[in-house]
This record gives structure tokens, C-alpha cells and sequence, in this order.
């Protein structure tokens, strides 16, 4: 029996995502071990304790450039950058799961397994505080995005997608109210998510034949081999980009975005919206700039097609929306597709430019899930958007904090929706690819009408009787709420920190 | 004639020639945004703004008289005030002879209507307004001829002109003052547009708006972008100076309170087109066709102003064609180019006096009469007001050109100067100007008789005509005393040696007729224009409007110019913006209305296949699985290139 040679590890830059893998764990223990009446404090407590310590130990990684754990982990500038991201955008996300205040007991529901509509349901619907499981499933979602976009061999890539969807599925499952809806959207992505990973695996599989080996740096050293089967390498391209492309939200692999965000507890949708959008991204990015570097002229017409379509898809639809997460749904389908014109301007500035991107767009999301939180009656959130008719007049600040949000997604300047969809753009029509920005401009045309209409309802309209109140925020939604407004303010007027820091990190090891 | 055009740096004295521009600003300013507080005293500071540059003007004006004959000039570089690619532009200015005398007709006719407004205005609630204003005029107007390039002339003529639409709409609650604001703003476009053009045009072929950049570029360019530019040029300054075809405002301009049709539209801003050719001479000699075409314009624009003059009955509208008709004469004198130009510029000194002396006069009987303007309702003026009837005697002597008052002195040299252009024109041009002098008599005369002598023919309310306050006529007799010497003291004082280094050397051709011919032809026209005139009014006249023949009819209706904008311009113009604004709705407005009905339409359609079945939406993923594996793998086997 030979020897077996351990990889050499290096733990230190590893260490944000065992951070957030032992936290998780200890979150499971404190759930078997410590009383009901104190979960709720500890594990919250845990969960910031464990983000904060991950985003120290991602600044203190700042300059590592390295693969290690055998070569299935890369830390770069774009792995860390998307990490400290990542940890950012989901300390927000974790404000709004764990607000109590708006609601009693919390957005979630304290048992899940209980049927829906049974006498029990409808006692613990009244005042039993909410599921504390949501903290170390979140906590293992966002291990799992971190590993995602660090992973450096195509296996450990499908581990982390799996890692951090499964948690992902049972969130969605887990609203306190409208649990029927929830739980049908839980199960639709976990369908059609199993269905995706499918695609996605299968797709390994044919890049092992073609290449040999599942390693980022030899399926680019095997693209260069003329003599290999390419159709092997086209077919599982293909097929692993379709896995990736479910998880960005991207046209026609969209579908299941407007039910599973409409569906699952607002808090949870935020998550999904900013975090698993910079995930699926940042995995998007290592492939195909990593190993499929060397096709980059194949793949750029065919995914081009796909973002003009997802660009064209989200705004068109979201024209004709009257449910407000629906819309939003749709919206960050349509910036799914901006975010891929950067992609495929394949050059350092498109690089940059999609990771500004994802931040800015990031905030201004789960700003704008916040402050849906907050418009409610008694039946909870009122998500049809004839409910927000004269808003403004009721609640001009929170009015006002939405309108400025809204004004960020369609791209007005001195926010970060216009500084971002300016460095993308930009970046393309550096790259050759003035088609995608034409149709980019022409999507953002169409969906500045719905945003608009949103602005137009909420201050220009009679508040009528059926118009919901907003609830006074708790401290943690206060918090993500001036985050979100003041990084999107912040980016649009003075970007040029973050794209300096998205410069420099826009180098992938190999 | 090649010589080339360098300004020397200010020094000593002169470098202060911005305060020039920066007090009746600073003071602008101050009366514009104190608000009421200010009214108390704010037309004091009006006057003192004016006042203080007059003295710095006349100090700057010894020291460069002190300066050797060849450097007298001054250029002051401030800021940068525009750098955009190859285009630099400093905010710099430029003290030399012309913009000098310019300086001292400004500020000194400035500081003596200002003085005058202060008796004027005293019952209007809007005076630190107006004073604001006036003195906002007077920065600009100076900014005008102070600029050291074109582009700080055009900012201070658009100054000028926001200034100008700003007092002839100052009582904006009258529809005819504000519709007369309106006209002047809309035809001095026409002219600043040329303006603008000739700019660009300078600068796209010389690459600099710097006069002397320009002015020694000039002989590099070719006769007809010469000419191009010159047309453009003279285009701006027939808008702003009320010169055929764009002459139609300036009498309209007259329903502004008096001290502005006095300052602006008789003795300073009108003639900022006169400064703009004389001060281009390098660029209007350089041209033959240009010439002619200047000295055209004056002629037609000279006895157009004197035929409309002698059929109207308001004493201001009177005054203001008789402003159009004297500067046509200025425009002659540019025109002939050579030493005509020192002649055209001490016409216009002295009319800066004896109009704006007439203009005030005639807001003095007005004072007295309750604002009455028609002349057929005056008459016998002269027993009620008598410093009004001497100062404005004085101006009509003048005006007409009796020796030895101003007028003489100025105008006589421009009539000479036109026969003297060499060839058969000089036949044309020369008793164009004679009979223009006849007409000026005639209507001039026309003016004073029916105005302060003659029967009373008052209307009913006036009982008893007044003499205005001592602040209103003490700027008459300062004013008259000018219009009596001004034209004598130029002309005898070396004025033309004194402006030679800017207007430079002419060539001087033989008169077709003997000077003493033509001077005597000269007086012997007015003074018969003036006895027709007296003859006829003496008696004074109907005291309405008596249906007349085809002449004073077309006179009456300003030669049917009004109509013919009407009919050319403004008709076809409502049509144009008519069908515009028909194509708007219909064409681009059903456009975008039917792209976003489309959009809805197919967002409509496209929302039923989200129908919310797993099994759907799994066998629309692997259609698109399907589309891009197949995709793909088409360009990879080449189906695709």
C-alpha cells in the first residue's frame, strides 16, 4: 500500500469558512443543549460573533494569494473579496431574520412539521416565538457560499453548492404566515434545484472524460489540447454552466425565482437575493475565467444570448406585476442579467465591474426586502403593490427610503445602481460587447416603468382605506435598513473606494 | 496696410481697470438681493456706482493719454475663464483709445441719467429694482467694450441684453411692455446668433478669440470666409443696434421708463454694434463687398429711420426712429472704413448727448403732461417748462445740424466722407445722406414745434403743466451743454489722431464734389427741411391721425415691416411649431405609446407561462438546457460560425 501524501493545509486561509462551519455546528448544539426561553439571544449572539470573526480573518487573509487544501481551495483577490462580501451582505441579511419585534416570535414558524391549518397551527401562528434553527442553517448557507467561491476543483465546487442549498430550501420552507405558499415554494426549488445540480454534475462528469481530472488548472491546461474530445468539453461546459446559471436566476433557467421569492419569509429572500446571487456569480466567474479561459470566444456568443434574453425576460414581465416580492423577483432577474454582461466582457474591468455590482445591488436588495417587512397588516406583510397607494402620505420616510431604492434599480445617477451598471457597461463596450449594452440599455428603459410606478403609487396616489401601516422598525431592521440606504447613497456618489478595492482584487490564481 | 495689431500689459494706474466692471456690479448686486432694506438709500448707491466709475474711467483715460502715442494700451489677463481642448479663453480685458472713450460716454451719460432717474422714479414702488438693474446695464456695458476677445464681448452683449429685456418689461404688468420686452429679446436672438456663429467661426479657422489673434490672423483667411465672417458679424450688430432688417424693437424697446430708452436704447447699447464693426475694422477693411454691404445698410436703414420718424405721433417713438435713423449714419461711417471710422465714432459720442439730452426731455414733459406721449396733444410746452424747452432746443439744433452745435461737427464729415468713396456709389451713398439730413430736420422740427410751441391742445385733465424737480433738469443742462460743444471739441481735438492706433490708416479718395459744396448743401437741406416743417405745424395740427396717402400711410405702419415679419416669419413659424407639436402627439408620442402597449401586451402573455407547475417550469429549463447544450455544440461542429 503506497503512502498517502497529505496535502499541506493552510488553516489561516481557510479560517473564515471553519469559522462559519464550527459556529454552525455549535449553533446545532446549543439547539440539543441550552433551554427554549434563551436560544433566540445565543444563537443570534453566535451567529454575528461568528461573521465578525470571519470577516477579521478575511481582512487579516487581505494579501494571500494562494491554492491549497490539495488544490481543491483557491484564495485570491476574487475569492476573498466576494468572502468579505459575502459576510457583509449576510451580517445585513441575519439583522432582518432575527428582528422580533415587528412581528411576535419573529418571521418564522416555531414548527414546521405541525399541519398547516390545525388547531395547533393556529395557536403557535398567534404568539410561540419562531424556529431558532434558522441561525446555524443561515451560518451553514453562508459557510457554504464561501466555499463556493473559493473552490478550486469542480467536486468541491458541487459539495459547497449542495452545502449551502439544502439549508437554503428548508429557510424558504418556514414562514409563519401563509405557510402553505411557503412550504410549495420551498418545495419548487428544491425540485428544480436537484434538477439543476443534476445538469451540473453530470457536467463534471463529462469534463473528467474530457480532461482527466476535476482541478480548475487542468481542465484550462486540457483546453488548450487540440486533441481532445470537444465535444466532451462543450457538452460539459455547457451543462455546468446551466447548473450555475439556475443559481444566478438567469433566463430560461429563471422560473423558479418569482414563486420561491413571493413564497419564502422576506428575511430569507433578502438572503437569497443579495447573498446567493454573489455566490452563484462568483462560481460563474472562477469557471469561466479559471478553467474555460481558452473556449472564451465559443462561450461568450451563447451566454451573451442568455443575458440579452434574461435582461429582456426580467423587464418585460416585471412590467405587468401587482405583487410587490413578485416584482422584485423579477427586477433581480433583470440585474442577474446586467451582472452577466460584466461577466462576458471578459477582461479585468468586466471582473471589477461585476464585483461592485453584486455589492451595490447587494445593499440596495435588502434594503428594499426590509422595508417590505415593515408594510403589514393583520393578516401580515401586504405585498400587492395597490396596498402601497399612497404610502407616502402615511409614512413619507419609509416612502422615501423605497422611492430612493427603487430610483438605485433603474439606474438613476448619484446612486450605486447607476455607478455599478456604468462599470459594467463600460467594461463591455471596452470588451467588444456594445450588443449586450444595447440591449442592457433598452431592459433598463422597460423596467425603470414598474419602479417608477411603484414611486408614482406610493406619493401620488390617495392613500385609500385599504392602505396597510408601516410598522416601527426594531433596532436590528433599523440597522440593515440605513446600511442598505447609505451604501447605495455612498456608492453612487463616491464609488471610488470600492472599485479600487474591486481592482486589486481582480486576479484569480491558478 | 499690414501692420500688426499687440496690446501692451496694464501697469501702474491702469492695472485697476477691473473695478471699472466690479463696482456697478458689486453694487448691482447689492441693490438686486438686500431686498427692502435697501430702499431707502439704494438709489444713491445706483448713482454712486455709476459716478465712481466715471472718475476711475476718466483717471484710467489721462493715463493711458500719458502713455507714448504708439503704446497706448492696456490688456489685463484676470482668470481663466474657459479652457476646453484647444479653446482658451482668459477673463481679460482691454484699456485703449477706443474702449477708453467708450468708458467715458458709458459712465459719464450714465452717471447724468442715473442722476435723473433718482427725480423719475421717486413714485414708483419698483425703484432699487430699477436701479439694480440700471446698474447691472452699465457692468455689462462695460464688460462689452472692455473685453480683450470676442467671447467677453458676446458675454457682456448678452448682459446687455438681459438687461435691456429686463428694463423694457420693467413695468411687466402692462401687456404692451411686456410683449415689447419679449420682441426686443426674440430679434436681438437673431442677431446674437449671428454673433455666436461669427464667434465659432474664428475660432474654427484662427483657433483664438483674442482680438489681436484675430486681427493679424485676418489677412491669412480667404476673401470669402472674410466675408462670411464679417456678415455674421455685422448680423449681430444690426440686431443689437437696430439696423435694417432687425430694426423693428428698438421703437418698441420705448415702453420702458424713459432713463432707459435715454441710457440704453438711445446713447449706449444701441451703439455697441457700431463698437463691434469698428472695433473688427481689421476684419471689415479686409473686404471690399463687406464694406458696400455695411455702408448698404446704413443708407437703407438711415432713410428708413427718417421717413417712419416724420409719421409718428409718440414723442418717444419719434425719438427712437430718429435713434435707428442716426445710427444707420454711424454704419455709414464704418462702413467707408479708413478715417471714416473716427467719424462715425465721434457721431456717436456726440449723439450720446443730444439724444439722450432729447430723451430725457422728453420724459421731463412727460413728468409734467401725466405720461400724455402723443405730440398732437401737447403744444405751447414752452411757457410751463422752460429749462426742458432750452436744454431740448439745443438738442434739436444739434440734431439737425446747424454750425456750431454737435451735430454739425459730427454728421457734416460722415456726408462728406460719403462722396468720397472713389467711385459711382459715392453718388448714391452721399445723396442718401443729404436727404437724410433734410428728413431729419423736417421731423425733428416736426417734433419740437408741435411739442413746445403752437396751441395748447391738452386733453382735459391736465390743467396746468409743471417744470420737473431741480435732480431732473440740472442733468438737462449738463446734458445740453454737451450736445452744443461735444461735436466741436472732437472734431477740432484730435479725436482721429487719438483713435488712429486702433482704426488705423485710410485711404483717401477725391470728393466727386468740393467740401465747401458739400457742407453748405448740408445746412442749406436741414434748414429748408426745418422751415417746411415749421410752415406746416406752426398752426399745430389735427388732434387725431388724418387719413394721408400712400407714403405717411406706409410710414405710419413703420413701412409695413411689421408685416412683413408677420407674414414671412411669424405666421409660417406658428405653422412650423403647430405641425411640430401635430407630430409629436401623433407620430413620436403614438410611437412610444404603442412600444409600451407592446411591452405590456407581450409581458401579458409571457406571465401565463409562469403558470406555477413544477412539472412546466422543469421542461422549460430543459428546453433551455437543450437549446444551450445544443448551442454550444453547434458552434463547436461549426454550424454555427
Amino acid at each position: 500500500m503506497p503512502d498517502l501524501q497529505l496535502p499541506a493545509i493552510d488553516y489561516s486561509a481557510l479560517a473564515p469558512m471553519l469559522i462559519l462551519f464550527g459556529a454552525a455546528c455549535a449553533g446545532v448544539l446549543v439547539e440539543a443543549l441550552t433551554p427554549r426561553q434563551s436560544r433566540h439571544r445565543i444563537q443570534l449572539g453566535l451567529s454575528f460573533l461568528a461573521l465578525i470573526a470571519a470577516f477579521v480573518m478575511v481582512l487579516v487573509n487581505y494579501d494571500t494569494r494562494k491554492i491549497t487544501i490539495g488544490g481543491a481551495v483557491a484564495v485570491d483577490g476574487p475569492a476573498l473579496f466576494l468572502q468579505g462580501s459575502l459576510l457583509v451582505l449576510g451580517a445585513v441579511s441575519l439583522m432582518l431574520i432575527g428582528e422580533r419585534s415587528i412581528e411576535k416570535g419573529g418571521a418564522f414558524v416555531s414548527q414546521a412539521a405541525v399541519t398547516v391549518g390545525s388547531e395547533r397551527d393556529l395557536r403557535q401562528a398567534g404568539d410561540q416565538p419562531g424556529a431558532t434553527e434558522v441561525y446555524p442553517l443561515t451560518l451553514f448557507a453562508l459557510g457554504g457560499m464561501l466555499l463556493f467561491v473559493s473552490a478550486n476543483d469542480l467536486l468541491t465546487m458541487f459539495v459547497a453548492l449542495e452545502v449551502f442549498s439544502l439549508p437554503l430550501y428548508l429557510l424558504c420552507a418556514l414562514a409563519r404566515r401563509r405557510r402553505l405558499l411557503s412550504q410549495e415554494a420551498a418545495l419548487k426549488y428544491f425540485l428544480l434545484g436537484s434538477y439543476a445540480s443534476a445538469f451540473f454534475l453530470f457536467g463534471i462528469a463529462l469534463i473528467y472524460g474530457f480532461s482527466g481530472s476535476i482541478s480548475l488548472n487542468a481542465v484550462h491546461a486540457a483546453v488548450a489540447d487540440p486533441q481532445r474530445s470537444q465535444v466532451l468539453l462543450y457538452g460539459g461546459l455547457a451543462l455546468i454552466a446551466i447548473g450555475l446559471l439556475f443559481k444566478s436566476a438567469l433566463a430560461p433557467f429563471h422560473v423558479w425565482t418569482p414563486d420561491v421569492y413571493q413564497g419564502a419569509p422576506t428575511p430569507i429572500t433578502a438572503l437569497m437575493a443579495a447573498c446567493t446571487k454573489v455566490a452563484a456569480f462568483g462560481a460563474l466567474l472562477r469557471i469561466l475565467y479559471v478553467a474555460f479561459e481558452g473556449v472564451r470566444w465559443d462561450f461568450q456568443p451563447v451566454l451573451g444570448a442568455v443575458a440579452v434574453l434574461t435582461m429582456l425576460v426580467g423587464g418585460i414581465l416585471a412590467v405587468t406585476q401587482t405583487d410587490m416580492k413578485r416584482l422584485l423577483a423579477y427586477s433581480s432577474i433583470a440585474n442577474a442579467g446586467y451582472v452577466m454582461v460584466g461577466v462576458l466582457a471578459l477582461n479585468s474591468d468586466g471582473l471589477s465591474g461585476t464585483m461592485f455590482y453584486l455589492v451595490a445591488y447587494g445593499f440596495s436588495v435588502l434594503a428594499a426586502f426590509g422595508i417590505v417587512t415593515l408594510v403589514r397588516d393583520a393578516d401580515g406583510e401586504a405585498t400587492h403593490l395597490s396596498r402601497w397607494a399612497g404610502l407616502g402620505r402615511k409614512s413619507p420616510l419609509f416612502a422615501g427610503a423605497f422611492t430612493f431604492v427603487m430610483l438605485a434599480f433603474a439606474g438613476i445617477p448619484l446612486t450605486s445602481g447607476f455607478t455599478a451598471k456604468f462599470a459594467v457597461f463600460g467594461a463591455a463596450v471596452e470588451g467588444g460587447q456594445t450588443w449586450l449594452v444595447i440591449f442592457g440599455v433598452i431592459s433598463s428603459m422597460l423596467i425603470a416603468f414598474p419602479y417608477l410606478r411603484v414611486v408614482v403609487l406610493m406619493w401620488l396616489s390617495q392613500p385609500g382605506e385599504s392602505t396597510p401601516t408601516v410598522s416601527i422598525p426594531g433596532f436590528m431592521t433599523s440597522a440593515a435598513l440605513t446600511i442598505g440606504v447609505v451604501a447605495t447613497l455612498a456608492l453612487g456618489v463616491v464609488p471610488a473606494p470600492l472599485i479600487d478595492l474591486t481592482r486589486d482584487a481582480s486576479t484569480f490564481v491558478r | 496696410m499690414e501692420q500688426t495689431v499687440e496690446y501692451a500689459h496694464a501697469t501702474g494706474a491702469l492695472s485697476g481697470i477691473w473695478l471699472l466692471v466690479a463696482i456697478p456690479l458689486a453694487s448691482a448686486a447689492i441693490l438686486l438681493l438686500s431686498g427692502k432694506r435697501a430702499d431707502k438709500w439704494g438709489h444713491w448707491l445706483g448713482v454712486f456706482a455709476v459716478a465712481a466709475s466715471f472718475v476711475l474711467g476718466l483717471i484710467f483715460f489721462f493715463s493711458l493719454r500719458g502713455l507714448d502715442a504708439g503704446a497706448r494700451s492696456a490688456q489685463q489677463s484676470l482668470w481663466d475663464f474657459i479652457t476646453v481642448g484647444g479653446l482658451h479663453v482668459d477673463f481679460g480685458l482691454l484699456f485703449d483709445p477706443l474702449s477708453g472713450v467708450f468708458v467715458l460716454l458709458i459712465t459719464g451719460v450714465g452717471s447724468l441719467i442715473h442722476l435723473y432717474a433718482v427725480g423719475y422714479m421717486q413714485h414708483d414702488p419698483g425703484r432699487r429694482k430699477f436701479f439694480g438693474y440700471f446698474n447691472l446695464f452699465v457692468a455689462a456695458m462695460l464688460l462689452l467694450v472692455l473685453g480683450n476677445n470676442y467671447v467677453m464681448l458676446y458675454f457682456g452683449w448678452e448682459g446687455v441684453g438681459l438687461a435691456s429685456y429686463l428694463l423694457i418689461s420693467f413695468w411687466y404688468n402692462r401687456p404692451s411692455a411686456a410683449t415689447a420686452g419679449k420682441k426686443a429679446f426674440l430679434m436681438n436672438r437673431v442677431g446674437d446668433a449671428g454673433l455666436a456663429v461669427g464667434i465659432f467661426l474664428m475660432f474654427a479657422t484662427l483657433g483664438s478669440t483674442q482680438y489681436s489673434d484675430v486681427f493679424n490672423g485676418v489677412s491669412s483667411l480667404s476673401s470669402t470666409t472674410v466675408l462670411i465672417m464679417g456678415i455674421l458679424l455685422l448680423l449681430g450688430a444690426a440686431g443689437k443696434s437696430g439696423q435694417f432688417p432687425l430694426q423693428a424693437w428698438l421703437p418698441d424697446a420705448m415702453e420702458g421708463p424713459t432713463p432707459v430708452s435715454a441710457l440704453i436704447h438711445a446713447a449706449t447699447m444701441v451703439t455697441a454694434g457700431v463698437y463691434l464693426i469698428a472695433r473688427s475694422n481689421a476684419i471689415f477693411s479686409a473686404n471690399h463687398t463687406l464694406q458696400l454691404i455695411v455702408v448698404s445698410v446704413g443708407a437703407v436703414t438711415l432713410l428708413m429711420g427718417c421717413i417712419i420718424g416724420a409719421a409718428k405721433d409718440d414723442i418717444k417713438r419719434v425719438l427712437a426712429w430718429s435713434t435707428v435713423s442716426q445710427i444707420g449714419y454711424m454704419f455709414l461711417g464704418v462702413g467707408l472704413g479708413g478715417g471714416a471710422y473716427a467719424l462715425a465714432i465721434i457721431h456717436l459720442l456726440a449723439h450720446g448727448f443730444f439724444k439722450a439730452n432729447m430723451f430725457l426731455g422728453a420724459g421731463s414733459v412727460m413728468h409734467g403732461m401725466h405720461d400724455q406721449v402723443d405730440i398732437r396733444r401737447f403744444g405751447g410746452l414752452r411757457k410751463y417748462m422752460k429749462w426742458t424747452w432750452l436744454t431740448f432746443m439745443m438738442g434739436w439744433l444739434a440734431i439737425i445740424g446747424i454750425p456750431p452745435l454737435s451735430g454739425f461737427f459730427s454728421k457734416d464729415p460722415i456726408i462728406e466722407a460719403a462722396f468720397e468713396r472713389g467711385d459711382w456709389t459715392s453718388w448714391l451713398f452721399g445723396w442718401a445722406a443729404l436727404i437724410g439730413a433734410g428728413l431729419t430736420a423736417f421731423y425733428m422740427t416736426r417734433l419740437f414745434v408741435l411739442t413746445f410751441h403752437g396751441p395748447e391742445r391738452y386733453t382735459d385733465d391736465i390743467k396746468h403743466p409743471h417744470e420737473s424737480p431741480p435732480v431732473m433738469y440740472i442733468p438737462l443742462v449738463l446734458l445740453a451743454i454737451g450736445s452744443i460743444v461735444a461735436g466741436g471739441l472732437l472734431h477740432y481735438g484730435g479725436f482721429q489722431d487719438w483713435l488712429r492706433p486702433v482704426t488705423g490708416e485710410g485711404v483717401e479718395h477725391d470728393p466727386v464734389m468740393a467740401a465747401w459744396l458739400i457742407s453748405t448743401l448740408g445746412v442749406v437741406f436741414a434748414v429748408v427741411g426745418a422751415l417746411i416743417a415749421i410752415a406746416l405745424f406752426r398752426k399745430g395740427t389735427a388732434l387725431e391721425p388724418q387719413p394721408a396717402g400712400a407714403v405717411v400711410t406706409a410710414a405710419r405702419k413703420n413701412l409695413y415691416t411689421d408685416a412683413f415679419n408677420e407674414g414671412v416669419f411669424e405666421r409660417p413659424g406658428i405653422y412650423l411649431t403647430r405641425a411640430l407639436v401635430y407630430l409629436d402627439n401623433k407620430g413620436i408620442d403614438g410611437l412610444v405609446n404603442g412600444v409600451a402597449a407592446g411591452v405590456g401586451g407581450s409581458s401579458g402573455r409571457l406571465r401565463r407561462l409562469q403558470t406555477g407547475f413544477v412539472r412546466s417550469y422543469a421542461l422549460s429549463m430543459l428546453t433551455g438546457a437543450v437549446i444551450v447544450v445544443g448551442a454550444f455544440l453547434a458552434i463547436q461542429l461549426g454550424w454555427i460560425q
